[in-house]
Order: C-alpha cells, then sequence, then structure tokens
C-alpha cells in the first residue's frame, strides 16, 4: 500500500463515523448525539455492549462503543455522571454494589422495586436479557459422573473433595462461607488460588471443584459440569443493560429496540459466543453481529476494517496528540513554578510538596478522579498527564537554579542586571541541562502513561495493548506496546538532540585549564 | 537608561566616589562590621586588608550594595544609595571583579564582557569597539574573546573579568582578591598588568586581600581590619612607623616573615 494509500484510509478511518467494530474509542470529539455505550474489562461484557450498538444501529441511530471501559465502579460513575448513556450490568451487582440498602437483602431478583430505585437516579433497566450469571460450582464431568454429583447438596457425602476456589470467591460474604454454611459442607480442604491454575487443578486431577460464572467459556473448555444452586445459596446476577432515562432524543427508538433483546440470550447462547470470543479469538464485533443475525435478523452492514498499518498509525496520533499537549502545558506551567520556587523558598517547599502529592496519586486513580471533572475520552487524560508530568519538571528547574554558584548569581547581581534579566540571560541558560533533563524525563514517563488513557476512552497505544490483554492476543498487545517503546526511545533521542540546541555550547565543553 | 543621565563631572584625584557613613552589619549574633567609615576616592587604589574575618569582604558587599548595612549609610557621589533602583543605577557606575574571574560559563568571554553593554541596548559598533578597546588594555589575545570559559586559562579568566567589569567605563573598580588562585608565574605578571592598568585609568579602585604585599604594591591607602573594625588606615610608612596598636605591628611583621620566606615569589616587578 503506497503512503498515499495509507493516509486516506486513515483519514477516511477518522472521518467515517459511526467507527467500525469492534470500535476503538473514537476520536476525542464525540458528537453528542451519538448513543455512548461503554462495556466492563471482559469478553461477554464487551460482546454484550457491541450487542447493544448493533441493534442501535439497525434502528438508525448512532452509537458508538467504548469496549472495556473499566470496571463496575467507573462505569457505573461514568453513568450517573452522564459520560456515557448505556452499559451492560447484572441485577447481583446492582443490589449488592451500586445501591446497596436499598433493597433488602437477598432481594437480588429483578423486580419493580429495583426498577423504582434506579428510577430515582435517572437510571433506566432493560432486561433481564435471559441469562443468569451468578456464582456456581463446576466439578469436572468425569468425577461427576463417578460420584453422581448433581446439585450442590450432593458434595455433603463426599467430605474428602478438595476444592480450589479463586480468592475473590473465598472472601466474598456470598461467597464460600455463605455456601459453607447455607449447605453444611464438610469439606476441609479448601484453598484459594488463582483461577487459571484452579482450572489446571481440576484437569489435572488435583481439584474436585471450583467457583465459575454460569457463563464462563471454561465450562465446555475443560468439560465442567456445573453443579445446580439447589438451596439458592447465590443470589440472582441477571444480565440487563442500564440507560440514562435522559438519552438524547436523536437516540429514541435505540432504547426501545433494545428491549427486544429481553429474554433472547440464554445462558448456554451466552457461554457459547464467550467461547467463540475469548477461545476461537472471533472479534466481538463479529460475535455480536452473528448472534443477532440468527436470533433477531439483524444484519449489519458490511464494514470496512482497516488492516494493522492505519490503525497503530491513528493510535500513534492519538498517543502523539495526548504527550505533546499534556506535555507542553507541564513545560509551560511547571518551568515559572520552578523559577518562583528557587527564588522564594517558602513557595518553592509548598510547590514542590503538592507536586510531589500528586506523583504519590497511582496514575490510573488520577486518571479516575478526572471523569467526573472532565467526563471522558482525551480531555481528562490529557489534564492527567500534564499533572503527572509537573514534578519532574519543577523539581529539576528548582534543583538547576539552587545549583548555581552564588558566586555566579552575585557577579550577575553585581553588574546590575534586573532580576527578570538575570533569569533570562544566566539562571535559564545555566540550569538548561538540568531542566531539559527533567522534561525528558516527563515525557518519557508521559509516553508510558499515555497509554492508560486507553481505559478512559482517550485512544492512544493503549486501546490495542488493553483490548488484547482482553481477548488474550498477543499480536494486539504488540501492536501497541512495541510501537509505544519505539516512541519512548525515540523521545529520548529526540531530546538528545533537543540538548545539542538548546543546552548552550560552554556547558558542554569538558572542562580544562 | 541610565547611560543618559550619567553625570559627566570632572573626577579630581581625591574626589570622594563612594562612602561608607558609620555603615555596619551583623548577622545574628555576629558583628561582621562594627560602625565604619570609610572614603573610597577617585584616581587612588585603596586596600583593604586584614585576616579572615576581619570584615573586609563584608565593607566590600556593602560598597556593592550586595548586602545592606544595619546602621549607617553608603553614600555614592554625596547621594545616600537606598532601594532596589538606587543600588542598580549605582551598580552600573561600578564595576566589580569576582574572586578567579566569576565568568558566566554558557557566555563566551567577549559575550561575558558584553552582556550589559547588550541588555543596555548599546549600538553594536560600540560594543565591538569598546571590547576592542579593553583587549588591548589587559592584553587579551583575540582569539581568546571567543572561547568559553572552560576553554581558558585562570590568568585569562582574570583578565576578562577585568574587562567586564570595565566595559561600562564606571567611576569605581572593586576587585576581590583579584589575584588570590594564581599561580605564582601567572600571579606576578597579572599583578604588573594590574598596576598598570590602574595607573592609565586613573579610578578609584578597591581591593580586597589578604596579602600585605599585595596591598602595599597597588595602595595609595591601606586600611587594615580586625574583627570588625578598621584598626588603621593610611601608606606602609604609617603602618610601619606609627602603628595605631600592636596589633597592627605584629600583622606587618608576621606578613613580613612570610614575604621573606617567599621572597621573590610576590616581588615588585618579578617578571
Amino acid at each position: 500500500m503506497t503512503a498515499v494509500g495509507i493516509w486516506s484510509v486513515v483519514l477516511a478511518a477518522s472521518l467515517s463515523s459511526p467507527s467500525p467494530s469492534p470500535s476503538p474509542s473514537p476520536s476525542p470529539s464525540p458528537s453528542h448525539r451519538a448513543l455512548r455505550v461503554a462495556s466492563k474489562t471482559f469478553t461477554e461484557s464487551v460482546i454484550l455492549g457491541e450487542i447493544a450498538v448493533q441493534v442501535a444501529r439497525s434502528v438508525g441511530a448512532e452509537a458508538q462503543h467504548r469496549p472495556g471501559f473499566g470496571g463496575t465502579r467507573l462505569l457505573w460513575n461514568a453513568l450517573t455522571s452522564g459520560a456515557i448513556d448505556l452499559y451492560p450490568e447484572y441485577t447481583g451487582t446492582i443490589v449488592e454494589e451500586l445501591i446497596p440498602r436499598t433493597l433488602e437483602k437477598g432481594e437480588s431478583g429483578l423486580d419493580a422495586r429495583l426498577e423504582e430505585a434506579l428510577a430515582a437516579r435517572g437510571i433506566g433497566l432493560i432486561g433481564p436479557l435471559g441469562f443468569n450469571n451468578t456464582y456456581a460450582i463446576g466439578v469436572t464431568a468425569r468425577r461427576s459422573r463417578e460420584l453422581g454429583l448433581a446439585k450442590i447438596s450432593d458434595l455433603r457425602g463426599h467430605p474428602s473433595l478438595r476444592f480450589g476456589f479463586s480468592s475473590e470467591f473465598m472472601s466474598r460474604r456470598d461467597g464460600w462461607p455463605a455456601l459453607r454454611a447455607r449447605y453444611q459442607l464438610p469439606q476441609v480442604e479448601v484453598n484459594g488460588l488463582d483461577h487459571d491454575l484452579a482450572y489446571r487443578g481440576l484437569r489435572a486431577g488435583e481439584l474436585d471443584a471450583t467457583d465459575l460464572y454460569a457463563t464462563d467459556p471454561e465450562i465446555p473448555l475443560y468439560d465442567l459440569v456445573v453443579l445446580e444452586d439447589d438451596r439458592h445459596g447465590f443470589p440472582r446476577y441477571d444480565a440487563v443493560f442500564l440507560y440514562r432515562l435522559d438519552c438524547p432524543p436523536e437516540t429514541g427508538l435505540a432504547i426501545p429496540a433494545m428491549a427486544r433483546l429481553r429474554g433472547r440470550i440464554d445462558a448456554g447462547t451466552m457461554a457459547s459466543l464467550n467461547v467463540r470470543a475469548k477461545v476461537e479469538h472471533v472479534p466481538e464485533g463479529e460475535v455480536a453481529a452473528d448472534f443477532l443475525r440468527a436470533s433477531l435478523g439483524i444484519i449489519r452492514p458490511k464494514l470496512d476494517r482497516p488492516g494493522w498499518i492505519p490503525s497503530v498509525l491513528r493510535h500513534a496520533a492519538e498517543h502523539l496528540v495526548l504527550v505533546a499537549v499534556s506535555l507542553l502545558a507541564a513545560i509551560l506551567v511547571a518551568v515559572p513554578l520552578g523559577v518562583m520556587g528557587a527564588r522564594w523558598s517558602r513557595l518553592g517547599q509548598l510547590v514542590l510538596g503538592a507536586v510531589g502529592i500528586v506523583q504519590t496519586i497511582p496514575s490510573l486513580a488520577l486518571l479516575v478522579f478526572m471523569i467526573p471533572l472532565f467526563g471522558i475520552g482525551a480531555r481528562p487524560a490529557i489534564v492527567a498527564l500534564f499533572l503527572y508530568s509537573l514534578l519532574p519538571i519543577v523539581r529539576n528547574t528548582h534543583a538547576g537554579l539552587r545549583g548555581i554558584s552564588p558566586g555566579l548569581r552575585e557577579a550577575a547581581e553585581a553588574l546590575g542586571l534586573p532580576p527578570g534579566a538575570i533569569v533570562r540571560r544566566i539562571d535559564l541558560p545555566l540550569a538548561s541541562p538540568m531542566i531539559l533533563a527533567g522534561i525528558k524525563s516527563a515525557a518519557v514517563i508521559n509516553v508510558g502513561t499515555a497509554t492508560l488513557g486507553a481505559l478512559i476512552g482517550a485512544g492512544g497505544f493503549g486501546q490495542p495493548i488493553f483490548t488484547g490483554i482482553r481477548l488474550d492476543d498477543v499480536g494486539l498487545i504488540l501492536q501497541g506496546a512495541v510501537p509505544a517503546s519505539l516512541l519512548a526511545l525515540a523521545v529520548q533521542g529526540g531530546f538528545e538532540l533537543v540538548e545539542r540546541i538548546v543546552v548552550p555550547r560552554g556547558l558542554r565543553l569538558p572542562r580544562s585549564s | 537608561m541610565t547611560e543618559a543621565t550619567l553625570p559627566t563631572l570632572p573626577t579630581l584625584p581625591g574626589t570622594p566616589i563612594l562612602q561608607l557613613v558609620g555603615a555596619s552589619k551583623r548577622y545574628g549574633e555576629v558583628v561582621a562590621l562594627g560602625p565604619t567609615s570609610l572614603d573610597v576616592a577617585a584616581g587612588r587604589t585603596t586596600a583593604l586588608i586584614g585576616p579572615s574575618g576581619c570584615g573586609k569582604t563584608t565593607a566590600l558587599r556593602l560598597m556593592m550594595g550586595l548586602t545592606r548595612p544595619d546602621g549607617g549609610t553608603v553614600r555614592f557621589r554625596d547621594t545616600v544609595v537606598h532601594g532596589v533602583e538606587g543600588i542598580r543605577a549605582m551598580r552600573i557606575r561600578m564595576g566589580y571583579v569576582v574572586q578567579e574571574g566569576g565568568l558566566f560559563p554558557h557566555l563566551t568571554a567577549s559575550e561575558n564582557v558584553c552582556l550589559m553593554a547588550r541588555h543596555l541596548n548599546w549600538q553594536e559598533t560600540r560594543v565591538r569597539q569598546r571590547l576592542q578597546q579593553l583587549a588591548e588594555l589587559v592584553r587579551l589575545p583575540a582569539a581568546t574573546l571567543g572561547r568559553y570559559p572552560a576553554q581558558i586559562s585562570g590568568g585569562q579568566k582574570q583578565r576578562v573579568g577585568l574587562m567586564r567589569a570595565l566595559m561600562l567605563d564606571p567611576e569605581l573598580l572593586l576587585l576581590d582578591e583579584p589575584l588570590g588562585a594564581l599561580d605564582p608565574l601567572v600571579r606576578a605578571e597579572l599583578q604588573d598588568d594590574l598596576a598598570r592598568i590602574f595607573a592609565s585609568l586613573a579610578k578609584a579602585v578597591v581591593l580586597v586581600t589578604h596579602d600585605l604585599a599585595e596591598a602595599v604594591f597597588f595602595g595609595h591607602v591601606i586600611v587594615l581590619l580586625r574583627d570588625g573594625q578598621v584598626v588603621q588606615r593610611g601608606s606602609i610608612e604609617d603602618l610601619v612607623q606609627r602603628p595605631a596598636d600592636p596589633f597592627v605591628t605584629r600583622f606587618v611583621q608576621a606578613q613580613r616573615r612570610f614575604d621573606g620566606a617567599t621572597a621573590g615569589q610576590s616581588a615588585k616587578g618579578s617578571a
């Protein structure tokens, strides 16, 4: 493909809206007329998000999907604050985590009171979609046959069975403690371990049972049997869509259209969709399209999927915007702060303390804090990266100026130069190697941290990395990780060139006498 | 700014240019300089001398306005110097040679020399002329002007420092241990050059040194300080023949013994 060809594809990809699915985040100017759909960071949620988007598009509404956008809390906050319009959720999570104490404990089933409680918060509910993705206990098919295990209560007769549960299941109130109490389970060999290790243990015959989600693709993959929860030990986790009741009128038909999905996805269907996406590596968009065609007769218009080169170029452009804008703003703010801090030491301590505190906030947390203030997309990511870049630049500017020998400063003063001229003609040039080193480390950190921006819809090289992690697709991860590393190296190299231009020659000479 | 307003007073030798009038300075409990009155006269070289901590550097800093007096005043041309602007206006009419040259490492020798003139927007031809003139005066090779401080020797740094101090043709020249860190041969050569330059310029010069031989070599007036007080001011004959205090005699004799032991190194005209 010629360079012109590549660029025209990039251009087409960035101009065509809605963007092709599975849709990497759209450019940072979200059209507010589109339905903004987001999903959680696991395959099932992404498939449901794709389904919602494609249904909306099938009735002519514009819709954008931010796949794998974040965890439960982030999505709920984004929904209630109006940053997104719709995302897939589970009733158990709503009742237990999102609006606890609103409904009586244990009442996790879907009823009018739940819808009422949500409506009071401006949120509507579509569902149930048909499957209950609750906790379940799985045993190997062989063990099930040997011991005649079909229900969880059957486990009571076999105290020597070995259980391996995920750490979360071991510690959750509604997990193992509740299950053991309800079924009076006698087993003593119960260990918490990583979920993937538990599956391997089952296969190797070292474990007999583990916890699962009812639609896990591992169930068919490892030939497991899900035991019936005959005493209703687990709350219901019915899949639903949550949406804002004040969705823009342009998306009017989309929500009613989604009502057609009620009861259409049973646990077996969902599990097989998960298998296609996660085990067979079929893109979620295609999995969703195939399901919609088969069950609702919705035909997705054919879309040209861009090749990897245009997508790398687009991510590079997004990434560079994030880094360049935030770094430039940080330089414009941090250098004067450093200069003032060096001149007035009380202020200097204050400023260094403040930017130091910003630096102690984990980068992911800082990104999330920005959402209520700046929404989602490139803007909050740029603000977070800006805040992150301040410390190295302020600190180095401050240290660089403080490191100038008092004799030299006095000589400048004795010449009769006014303070502004001293800063411009003496201080900044003398401190320039330090200042530049600070900017350089800020830039390199910035390139790395900007990958996290993808988690709040800012795009960039983080997009393929996180999608790749979710899909367990190493190729996709490398499509983000390799260019991100190369960009960091290029930034490093670029600054060494800048150093030759900016740092006065007299400061780069070896000392001689 | 100030250039046009400079009074072109005829500077008769002996006219006081700068005066400390009962000026004093303390740092916390430590008295760096007791109330001191001192005149610096046109056409004369005043050498401030004394052991470390005697207050000679503090006196110099007060004259430069790098330190403000706690008591008393500093007067320049009969006007009390006060306020940031007043000090800055005064500094343009003074030249200060920092210990070891104090050159800015990021500027070439000529950029160091011309820094202030360029800041004051002198015309480039005038800057070049003055630079040429000063290079000849201090006998600095033309090639050195394009070099950075890291590339030139200690003695040449001092010459460049002197050029920088003289660039605006100041009325008063202040030097802080100008020969302090130089090796003996360079020192002797520069010492002769400095004497010649001071004589040809006929400016008011203040020199801080701890070396009596140097003070005698340059100084029309020697001011001996001890513990923040002026012990005696006068010529070397005054100090030797009419000591104000036994300390004067002890100081002179200690330095002479030292001189004898190192005879020839810093003696007059040894180059």
